[in-house]
């Protein structure tokens, strides 16, 4: 009840004397059927509380029922159910009435929606754990038949996934029934339904006797593994890999290798691909022996095989293999039976395939040693820091590390700096963009002196590119750079190239100065913001482009916290004033924004007890344009948004930078409407979540 | 065999076309079972016809099919990157296996592909803790108890929503969609690619064939349908504007711009003119039932490929060769580059396709023969009989023939549908549906 406690006192205010606990509630379950999606799909998110105020017995004969009967609803709303459902029960009375869930899960199984039956499936397991034998028998069993034998696929694709579970605690009448099951379903008439069978085939094998494994799992296996449909054969090979972890060696020869073998020259490259994808985990399952035997010479067809999509998912694979390969012996099974193939694949035809290569090929080295990388290696990594596909160099690029340690790094300093030079400037600004996300790494590498002679005009020439992605990642690599090679190489050459941009005639470029000032300022410390950055960024609040002035007032608020009082007080108030005064009100905004967290400054320093305190105003819109990306994150969103701003990038980073800040204006929406506390409270924490994620 | 050939030809009219009028239809479908009819129609609207359930007492009155769902599923759209007005119209209704109580099907305009939903709903909440049923709200004080809805009967409601949409991926006009075997992907054709898509994932698709040449001004040939196998998932055939059909293994590899079989045959150079190669364009491929042959319609004539030979059809039928000399003023107002549809019988034993003055056209392949049937306003009335129609070709007129130079050409049919297992045929006129079927004794 907690949880509703805090919406609960708004309505309070509103209504007088209601039941306070009860009226939350109340709301909750008349949302439940809301127009508004949002709202129901908040009161589902919310369904145990809503269970905890009925009681077990109203939830298990009113609430559950209406939920069975709500299928009818959006997916998002159907998947938030159907995981409320997988830890419910508690709320429905404890182990002995767990069974009361299978009715709405089973309803869910058979919606057309992978993801929604997944959920449901994934909850039956869980709740399947909390049945007793009695029950499990008596109630989740039949479901599982029910599902299996259902009239439309969906019902019989979730089965597929139940009966892993149910096995191993069933009598052994009801096992011989479960494995009739699930050898029916193998034969299904519809693909899906075997696709599901296939890829769920290991998983029940794994809980299956040895004995039933070999005479019943094996024979499926194999079935499925020769289905007159591809998409089921290649889910075999998935399976290929548990079963071969059940069984002994010689087993493992006769019964599951001849139809992987087969799998590696199957017809369809789309089989053949599964197995490169798969090798690793095969070798590991198969063990040494049949790895040298069989895997090794596989492993050759694919990587020369005639589709271009399997070379590339066995290049993929290279390093792995060969990390995997016992250590005895293995450096001339790599220089024998491997490199040889590796060499072909350098010069393939497809980029694909070579950059596929050039992603893994660096790791090599440090399983060769010193000597075979100089003489074997390194020729193909000069060959390909020389590829046509920019991809390829870069994917070597962002291996340097690995070369490094074994031979240094000097040894390819030769034809790298060519290579950097030809990405840096390459007309596709993506392949830039991507350059310099490793310049910190090779400015590590290559250390200071080799990059103050070849590599910072570069950095320097990124300022002012004329794609604004660029832009703003060299930025942001000036900033590592400073925090790797320290403030004084920084006031020695970086800081004066950046400050005289502040006079180009292009605001754009004078922008620029802006935002490497806010980069720079934390790593470059007190004096050099005070002493030299902070005159420019005052110079530049008279520019004639409003779009400079209100950088300019967004700097001065950026640095704020890194300035002295005295700077503060005497310098920055008077022109942040100036700014507050200005014609245009985006500059007049910006200026007050800066004021009020300067004042807030200034008032904290006058206090010294809370002197330690973080300023809160600049620390929470922190780099917010400056952000930097992490390599996990959506790269695709952040391309579009990338090009888009490309197509207008004035009008849209104007755009850009006044939207989020008035979206972020209103933080004090909430006793707007009580009817939707609660789901304002709701997006109130997300939207907290998603800002301390960042 | 004979018996069945009469039947065939012994149309009757199911329901009054009236009842059926729409825009200007552009695809009719039926689905799997047959007891549902899809037409799209130029206006972007989905109409789904059910068929009634089996009147026992009435046993001449059985499987009237009557208006089950109508929606809108594309709008028309502008294109404001090449200034470009994208049409509402729907090329093509494919239906998906049914996997649950629920229909799907997919429907395209010309560049955007949807996924529909049509589904049945009887039962729908009621009880409120707030308010009342009508939307008044109650005291708050008042509330003592919880109360939890119940769901109650309601009247049948149909819905259609739209699931999936497929789109940015077609710069040119879609022309074909077919739904693969193996339930999860599909593909769709546009005048110089292919591509595949996999049902549930809307934001990636795969280019499986490109035509397009390197320099546009060498563009000597289009796609203009495509199909997968009925059965054999890695199987599907394009056809051209040249009059070729090639037949790609998805197998082989990962694009399929090199096809493992290519069926043409070779042209009769005593019947060569200028037309030759407009009229050769093949205008529709579909795949029999049973995967064996495939059936392509060209202007003036349905062919029927054996799968397993590639260099001349098994059989070919004349669907109006009396127009080989109205070629010239059929060229002049347009009516040449029309795209006639075909389909095949349930059990592959006769094809129908349409012409022009509202005639329609089926063979049979067992006994060769052929029949004109003809669907018009005269026929409205439920259980007339279909007349066979002739055409005279030249020289005297007999009785009951119509001449060649008095055929409406404005009166098209070019989308016709036969049931998956039962002897009924949905035929579309410019905008009128009509349903024939079986005359029942």
């Amino acid at each position: 009840m907690a949880g509703a406690a805090g919406p609960g006192t708004g309505p309070g205010a509103a209504g007088g004397d209601g039941d306070d606990s009860l009226y939350p509630i109340a709301v909750l379950i008349d949302e439940l059927r809301n127009e508004d999606v949002q709202l129901r799909l908040n009161s589902i998110k919310k369904l145990s509380t809503i269970a905890l105020a009925l009681g077990v017995e109203r939830t298990r004969t009113e609430l559950l029922p209406f939920l069975t009967d709500t299928i009818y609803d959006e997916d998002e709303v159907l998947l938030a159910l159907a995981e409320q459902l997988g830890n419910f029960t508690g709320l429905v009375g404890g182990p002995d009435f767990a069974h009361c869930l299978l009715p709405p899960l089973e309803s869910l199984a058979t919606v057309e929606e992978t993801v929604v039956r997944d959920k449901a499936v994934e909850s039956l397991r869980q709740i399947s754990q909390e049945h007793t034998s009695v029950a499990l028998e008596a109630h989740f069993v039949p479901l599982v038949k029910r599902l299996a034998s259902g009239d439309w696929f969906t019902s019989r694709t979730s089965a597929c996934g139940l009966f892993s579970v149910c096995y191993p605690r069933a009598s052994s009448a009801v096992k011989a029934e479960i494995r009739q099951h699930f050898r029916s379903l193998c034969s299904d008439d519809t693909p899906m339904v075997r696709r599901a069978a296939a890829s769920k085939l290991g998983e029940f094998a794994k809980v299956l006797e040895l004995d039933s494994v070999k005479s019943e799992i094996v024979p499926l296996f194999t079935n499925l593994a020769s289905d007159e449909q591809d998409s089921v054969r290649l889910l075999a090979v998935e399976a290929c890999v548990s079963i071969a972890q059940l069984l002994s060696q010689d087993d493992l020869e006769a019964l599951v290798m001849p139809t992987l073998r087969q799998a590696a020259e199957d017809k369809s490259w789309r089989v053949r691909y599964m197995v490169a994808d798969k090798f690793s985990e095969l070798q590991k399952a198969v063990g040494p022996k049949i790895t040298l035997n069989d895997l090794i010479p596989a492993f050759q067809n694919l990587l020369k095989d005639c589709e271009a999509e399997v070379r590339a998912a066995a290049a993929h694979k290279v390093k792995e293999l060969c990390e995997n390969l016992p250590t005895e012996g293995r450096e001339t099974i790599i220089m024998n039976q491997i490199l040889p193939f590796i060499k072909e694949l350098v010069s393939d035809t497809n980029q694909h395939v070579k950059s596929a290569l050039a992603s893994v090929i660096m790791g090599l080295s440090t399983i060769l040693g010193k000597e075979n990388t100089i003489e074997h290696l390194l020729p193909l990594f000069l060959a390909q820091l020389k590829d046509e596909c920019p991809e390829v160099r870069l994917n070597i690029i962002s291996n340097l590390d690995c070369v490094n340690e074994v031979i240094g790094i000097r040894q390819l300093s030769q034809s790298l700096l060519p290579a950097i030079v030809e990405l840096a400037e390459d007309a596709k600004w993506r392949v830039r963009l991507a350059i310099i996300e490793y310049m910190p790494l090779l400015a590590g590498q290559l250390g200071v002196e080799f990059f103050d002679e070849k590599l910072n005009s570069l950095c320097m020439a990124w300022l002012v590119d004329h794609v604004y992605a660029i832009r703003e990642a060299a930025t942001n690599n000036l900033m590592k750079l400073v925090q790797k090679f320290g403030t004084e190489w920084a006031q020695n050459t970086i800081v004066p190239k950046v400050l005289v941009m502040a006079n180009d005639p292009n605001y754009l470029h004078r922008m620029t100065t802006l935002f490497c000032i806010n980069a720079l300022s934390e790593a470059c410390g007190q004096e050099i913001t005070t002493k030299q950055m902070l005159p420019i960024v005052l110079k530049m609040a008279g520019d004639q482009v409003a779009n400079v002035r209100f950088n300019v007032a967004k700097s001065l608020q950026k640095i704020g916290p890194i300035l002295d009082t005295d700077a503060l007080q005497e310098e920055v108030k008077p022109v942040l004033q100036k700014l507050g005064q200005d014609e245009d009100m985006d500059v007049k905004y910006f200026a007050q924004e800066a004021i009020s967290a300067v004042a807030q400054r200034l008032t904290k320093l006058d206090f010294p007890v809370k002197d330690n305190e973080e300023p809160s105003a600049p620390g929470a819109d922190k780099n917010h344009f400056l952000r930097p990306r992490g390599p996990g994150e959506d790269t695709g969103k952040a391309h579009r948004e990338r090009a888009a701003r490309v197509v207008s990038e004035e009008t849209v980073e104007a755009a850009r930078f006044r939207g989020t800040d008035a979206a972020k204006g209103p933080a004090h929406q909430f006793h707007v409407n009580t009817r939707d506390t609660l789901a304002q409270l709701e997006i109130a924490e997300l939207v907290h979540f998603s800002q301390s994620r960042d | 065999m004979r018996g069945f050939w009469n039947k065939v030809f012994n149309l009757e009219v199911v329901c009054c076309p009236c009842l059926l009028k729409a825009d200007i239809i552009s695809t009719v479908e039926f689905n799997h079972s047959g007891e549902l009819l899809a037409t799209g129609d130029k206006g972007g609207r989905v109409v789904i016809f059910q068929q009634e359930q089996e009147n026992k007492i009435q046993s001449h009155s059985r499987g009237e099919y009557n208006v089950y769902s109508t929606f809108q599923s594309h709008e028309p759209e502008f294109d404001y990157l090449k200034s470009l007005e994208i049409e509402e119209k729907i090329n093509k209704i494919r239906w998906l296996p049914q996997k649950n109580a629920a229909q799907f099907l997919l429907s395209t305009n010309d560049k955007t592909i949807k996924l529909w939903k049509i589904s049945e709903r009887d039962k729908r909440p009621e009880g409120y803790n707030l308010k009342e049923e009508d939307g008044r709200y109650r005291d708050p004080t008042t509330v003592t108890t919880l109360r939890v809805p119940v769901f109650r009967p309601m009247d049948l409601m149909v819905e259609a929503s739209p699931r999936r949409i497929f789109a940015n991926a077609h710069t040119y006009h879609i022309n074909s969609i077919s739904i693969n075997s193996d339930y999860e992907t599909y593909l769709s054709a546009d005048d110089l690619r292919i591509n595949l898509w996999h049902l549930e994932i809307t934001d990636r698709s795969f280019n499986i064939v490109d035509i397009k040449p390197a320099n546009m001004e060498e563009l000597t040939e289009v796609i203009t349908a495509a199909e997968f196998h009925p059965n054999s998932c890695n199987t599907f055939v394009y056809s051209s504007s040249k009059g070729t059909i090639r037949l790609c293994d998805m197998r082989a590899s990962a694009l399929c711009d090199r096809h493992s079989k290519l069926f043409e045959e070779p042209e009769d150079p005593s019947n060569r003119s200028f037309f030759s190669e407009i009229i050769s364009s093949i205008s529709d491929v579909k795949f029999s039932h049973s995967g064996r042959y495939m059936m392509t319609r060209d202007y003036l004539s349905v062919k029927i490929w054996d799968l397993n030979m590639e260099n001349r059809p098994v059989e070919t039928y004349q669907v109006h060769e009396y127009l080989r000399s109205k070629l010239c003023s059929l060229y002049e107002n347009d009516c040449i580059f029309d795209k006639f549809e075909c389909c095949w019988n349930g059990s592959d034993s006769v094809v129908m396709t349409g012409s022009y003055n509202n005639f329609f056209r089926m063979f049979d392949r067992n006994t060769k023969r052929d029949i004109t049937l003809e669907a018009s306003r005269e026929n409205n009335k439920p259980r007339t009989v279909l007349k066979p129609r002739k055409v005279c070709a030249s020289g005297k007129r007999k009785k009951d023939e119509i001449s060649v130079d008095s055929l409406d050409f404005n009166k098209k049919i070019l989308h016709t549908a036969w049931h998956p297992k039962e002897n009924i045929i949905a035929v579309a006129t410019t905008n009128n549906l009509y349903i024939f079927q079986d005359k029942v004794n």
